[in-house]
């Protein structure tokens, strides 16, 4: 390790057996990934050996105690001053653990934990053959609509499966926005793809259009890895490094080239570019920015909802984060290269997303043509490259996830014979029937919106302001547009709910157990106080806004 | 510290509009007592508001300050100077009266939903209302740019429900098509006002990035500003000041509304019960002119003067052009609302005279039309619930089988035409006066309108009061002793402030001559050697 700078944990197995060196690893910094990845293999072993009408107990209990202790890890990382002024660079150079990593891991593990409850719902869906069930399907791989699926639901077969997948997946999460270098970023984007992949498959209803959603999440998922995996390749042809700070080096050119055997490539910028957009590509894809965007309506819709809250919460912020660290430390040396690009991209994704979503005749569907305009308008404040950015990001993906969370939740709730009644048009007057529901997503699409005193508002605000205070006033007139044109389709869904007249044949509101509430509750609750009473949440993403080099 | 005195008035309604939303659906007549207490008392502070405000003391008074989202620079900063103080105090004033006229108001809603005992209307009619008002007052009393955006902003939110949510008992082209017109109003007036708070947030946020730029720290507050800029430390770019102008005049020209922005007001106010379209004009509409004189006098003097001659032109299009569409209405309600913006023309041009005549005049006016139209409008409201009808045509000969009610209505349409010895002549009057002796020609073009408005409201008055009796009106019974009470305390104001002004003026002088100096302007002197 000592004549090189360039091996990292991942090129020391290149080298001949006897030079390997003991890998050094801090097990405290990552004490929050390790502690969720065990309990992912943990449940492994419960699906495996624990009967069956006792795994969904145990499943749950392991889920929601592996999360909030690897919360209590985060926090006490961040308490220690890791998140400030510690910070450091762990696993032999892999791992980032510094603010923006420890604040969205925190973020992330927050909206597993929330997930995980609404995962557990098993109020919603009628009893089948005297089993309470959730969403999921009763046997994942019973063919749909044959005699498996028949004797799996009679069998009263609820996919338990599901929390260890959800464990894998917050684990590769948490690695995402902390990894170091270029190969530790596309292990962590496949670790918590995969099991995605795998969730979108898995609803009880529409079987076939949850499987539909997941082939296509699928296989543009892997185009999107494949694109971003040759980027890296390429990357490490230009510099002769994977590590981030060694790619740095080469591109601000304090460190012309190290690599013997790359000497011929080294240096060359098309090798720079072209490997930049590509690794771009693949974030951005993850990200739902336009034009990589066309995945989010088909998968939104066809996934389970506690599945489409999940990812479109936590894919999100692990992926706006790791886009960040991109961007602040490997290429701010190419700024004024990706510059216009993202600038294009984030105007693109702010007025597509919001004039798409217009038309949209599906609440879920409309909910990710939203998802898409909000990425664009928190690629605003990741554009405008300062401290301010990062923090303004880092919030509004905070403030983000709590108010998705909550406004897939209510959809769970809403529901007639043929499961959830995700149709516009049956929406209507809803607030006739359950005021309290849909005065509650109302408050979810206010915050969309960004009205004032809600989260949205205060995010909005903080990306626009920082976005201002870097000389982007065109994005900030832009993003403007965009979201007057976005409260004409959130506003639509409010008439609807309050001041059309119920049909006959309308959806009931299902009355959800103790988890759904709370996961509501939490929801509305983390909507409201960053709204009105922000400061200590912005003082915090403000501590968290420098990454470790 | 001393006793936060403007929070309390402006927490009172908020506090009782959660109150009321509270009250269990069984005891409905229970929340109407609450809400109209609760907006008395807010009355009774607003009051002790204004015997505390010391009109020659400093610009802004009983302030209060504390820090609120210091990353952006904002702060929970009040304190009122005349201007506010007077609209603080017709807000107060006019909302126990909304409430009052609109004691039956939810019924229709309440009957619709007879079936489902979890849907309150009652309790979610008053509980908006006085959202609204907490809401309004806050913003009139805001120094804080930031503060006062949000509660500009939210406010639409309960005045979107009150719309959409409650209509007249009956529409002329039936219940389903009433339904589907006041949620198209509503919707509208909803988009029109958050794309214009959507372009303000623009330049709100622009201030931000000027001010941290200059000053080295973002800051909203208004006496900051000013403090910075007599320091010479705050100095925009003209082009920036000019963009960060017209952002919040848009804002603004929306809320008043100024033509070519106008085209909700006439929807919302024909689709909406007669007290809450009181409520918008007579109250939320005065936080737009009541903002450009506020915000964009005093935030930029030089674009302010810069944009003078084109809003002056809009405003006296808005004076002629209200006024005329007003006399080919058909409809009793849009014919008011046209008056109104018509209305709003006088005083805009009021603000944008930049003398203190004009300035005090705008003030005034603005008081004496919310008073005017709420009478006029309360009126026209108990006349469409006896009949059920919005349509000009559908009355006449009111005045034999209901007098009083057709004299209540004449005494509204007199002061809306300004009828010397009723308040809204004194206002006019300052306006005219302050824009003649700065722009002698806008001054004529807008005296034009006097006569359009006599032509207006006379030609209202003959078709629906005089004349022979239609058969609908026949059985009309006159104002009942509840509509009495609204309606005669506002007549008996309207006359004093017409024959006694001076109260109000003594409060609003001293504040307009700080404006004044904010734009750094001195009434023009008058011209001796012309004149010979």
């Amino acid at each position: 390790m000592s004549t090189n700078s360039l091996h990292s944990l991942w090129t020391t197995a290149a080298e001949e057996p006897g030079a390997i060196p003991t890998p050094h690893i801090e097990y405290a910094e990552l004490s929050p990934t390790l502690i969720v990845i065990g309990a992912a293999l943990i449940g492994i072993v419960i699906e495996a050996f624990v009967p069956r009408k006792h795994r969904y107990t145990a499943q749950l209990l392991v889920a929601v105690t592996a999360l909030a202790s690897a919360f209590a890890a985060v926090v006490g990382l961040a308490v220690s001053g890791r998140g400030s002024g510690e910070s450091k660079i762990a696993a032999m150079g892999a791992i980032a653990v510094d603010g923006p990593a420890l604040f969205l891991q925190g973020t992330i593990l927050l909206v597993g934990l929330i997930s995980a409850l609404i995962f557990a719902e098993r109020r919603l869906d009628p009893v089948a053959h005297g089993k309470q069930v959730d969403s999921f399907a009763a046997q994942a791989a019973a063919a749909p609509g044959g005699e498996a699926e028949r004797e799996a639901v009679r069998a009263g077969y609820t996919t338990t499966e599901v929390y260890p997948l959800v464990l894998f997946a917050i684990g590769g999460m948490l690695v995402f926005p902390a990894a170091n270098d270029l190969l530790t970023l596309f292990i962590a984007l496949e670790v918590f793809s995969f099991p995605l992949y795998v969730m979108c498959a898995l609803a009880r209803r529409n079987r076939l259009m949850s499987q539909e959603a997941a082939v296509k999440y699928f296989l543009l998922g892997a185009f999107s890895s494949a694109f971003m995996l040759f980027g890296v390749a390429l990357l490490y042809g230009y510099s002769g490094a994977i590590d981030y700070a060694g790619i740095a080096r080469v591109i601000s050119g304090t460190e012309p080239t190290t690599n013997a055997t790359l000497a011929q490539t080294t240096g060359n910028d098309a090798l720079l570019l072209i490997g930049a957009a590509m690794v771009l590509l693949g974030m951005l894809f993850k990200v739902g920015a336009v034009p990589f965007h066309m995945w989010t309506p088909d998968v939104y819709q066809g996934a389970p909802t506690p599945v489409t809250g999940f990812m479109a919460a936590a894919t999100k912020v692990a992926a706006f984060g790791a886009l960040l660290r991109l961007l602040y430390v490997v290429l701010p040396g190419l700024r004024w290269d990706w510059e216009p690009v993202m600038w294009g991209v984030a105007i693109l994704t702010m007025l597509g997303g919001a004039v798409l979503a217009l038309t949209q005749t599906d609440i879920k569907r409309l909910l990710a043509y939203s998802s898409v305009a909000h990425a664009g308008f928190i690629l605003a404040g990741v554009i405008a490259t300062s401290e301010d950015g990062v923090s303004s990001v880092l919030f509004y993906l905070a403030a983000y996830s709590f108010v998705t969370l909550g406004a897939f939740a209510v959809v769970t709730l809403v529901r007639d014979a043929g499961g959830e009644a995700t149709h516009l048009s049956k929406w209507a007057g809803l607030g006739r029937r359950s005021p309290l529901v849909a005065a509650v997503f109302a408050v979810f699409l206010l915050a969309f919106a960004g009205i004032p005193l809600t989260s949205g508002f205060t995010g909005k605000f903080a990306v626009f302001k920082a976005a201002a205070e870097s000389g982007a006033g065109a994005l900030v007139v832009v993003g403007v547009v965009s979201s007057a044109i976005a409260a004409f389709f959130y506003i639509r869904v409010i008439v609807l709910m309050f001041f059309q007249e119920p049909k006959a044949d309308g959806p009931s509101v299902a009355v959800p157990s103790l988890l759904t509430t709370a996961a509501i509750g939490v929801g509305v609750a983390v909507t409201v106080v960053l709204g009105v009473a922000p400061q200590y949440f912005l003082d915090l993403a403000g501590q968290a806004g420098v990454f470790v080099r | 510290m001393s006793f936060p005195l403007l929070t309390v008035t402006a927490a009172v309604p908020a506090v009782g509009a959660i109150a009321t939303a509270a009250v269990p659906a069984a005891r409905r007549t229970a929340a109407k007592w609450l809400a109209l207490a609760a907006s008395l008392l807010t009355l009774v502070l607003a009051a002790v508001v204004l015997v505390r405000f010391d009109p020659g003391g400093d610009r802004y008074q009983l302030t209060e300050s504390h820090a609120w989202i210091s990353d952006f620079g904002v702060r929970y900063e009040l304190g009122v100077d005349g201007i506010g103080a007077v609209l603080m105090a017709l807000t107060a004033l006019l909302i126990p009266f909304v409430i009052l006229a609109g004691w039956h108001d939810p019924d229709a809603a309440e009957e619709r939903a007879a079936s489902d005992r979890r849907w309150r209307p009652t309790q979610g009619f008053f509980a908006l209302i006085l959202a609204v008002e907490a809401m309004v007052i806050i913003s009139f009393l805001a120094t804080d740019v930031f503060l006062f955006y949000i509660f500009f902003e939210a406010m639409l939110i309960p005045l979107y429900f009150l719309i959409g949510g409650f209509g007249d008992r009956a529409h002329s082209q039936g219940e389903e098509e009433g339904s589907r017109q006041r949620s198209y109003a509503a919707v509208k007036f909803l988009l029109y006002n958050l794309a214009g708070g959507l372009i303000m947030l623009a330049a709100v946020i622009g201030l931000y990035a000027v001010t941290a730029d200059q000053l080295g720290e973002g800051t909203f507050s208004l006496q900051a500003i000013a403090d910075a800029r007599a320091a010479g430390e705050l100095d925009m770019a003209t082009n920036t000041e000019r963009l960060l102008f017209l952002g919040f005049f848009f804002a603004f020209a929306i809320k008043a509304p100024l033509w070519p922005l106008h085209t909700w007001l006439p929807n919302a106010m024909g689709e909406s019960t007669a007290p809450v379209a009181v409520l918008i004009t007579a109250v939320v509409d005065k936080v737009g002119t009541f903002a450009m004189l506020r915000f964009c006098l005093g935030l930029f003097p030089g674009a302010s003067e810069w944009a003078t001659p084109v809003v002056i032109v809009l405003a006296l299009v808005s004076i002629i052009y209200g006024a005329l569409l007003a006399v080919g209405q058909r409809d009793i309600k849009r014919l008011i609302a046209y008056a109104s913006i018509s209305h709003f023309g006088f005083i805009v041009l009021g603000v944008f005279a930049m003398t203190s005549q004009g300035h005090s005049g705008a003030t005034l006016y603005m008081v004496n039309h919310g008073i005017s139209t709420a009478v006029l409008m309360l009126v026209a409201g108990f006349l469409i619930s006896r009949r059920g009808s919005r349509l000009i045509a559908d009355y006449g000969g009111v005045q034999k089988v209901a007098p009083v009610l057709a004299g209540t209505f004449l005494v509204g349409g007199l002061a809306t035409l300004s009828l010397p010895g009723l308040a809204p002549f004194v206002s006019e009057f300052l306006v005219l006066v302050g824009t003649f002796s700065r722009y002698p020609a806008a001054g004529v073009v807008a005296t034009v309108a006097i006569v359009l408005a006599a032509l207006y409201v006379l030609v209202l008055y003959q078709r629906t009061m005089t004349g022979e009796v239609k058969d609908s009106v026949k059985h009309m019974p006159d104002l009942r002793p509840r509509e009495l009470a609204v309606v005669t305390p506002l007549i008996a104001l309207l006359i004093l402030l017409g024959v006694f002004p001076k109260p109000l003026t003594e409060i609003v002088n001293p504040a307009v001559e700080h404006t004044l100096s904010d734009v750094e302007k001195h009434d023009p002197a008058p011209d001796v050697e012309a004149a010979k």
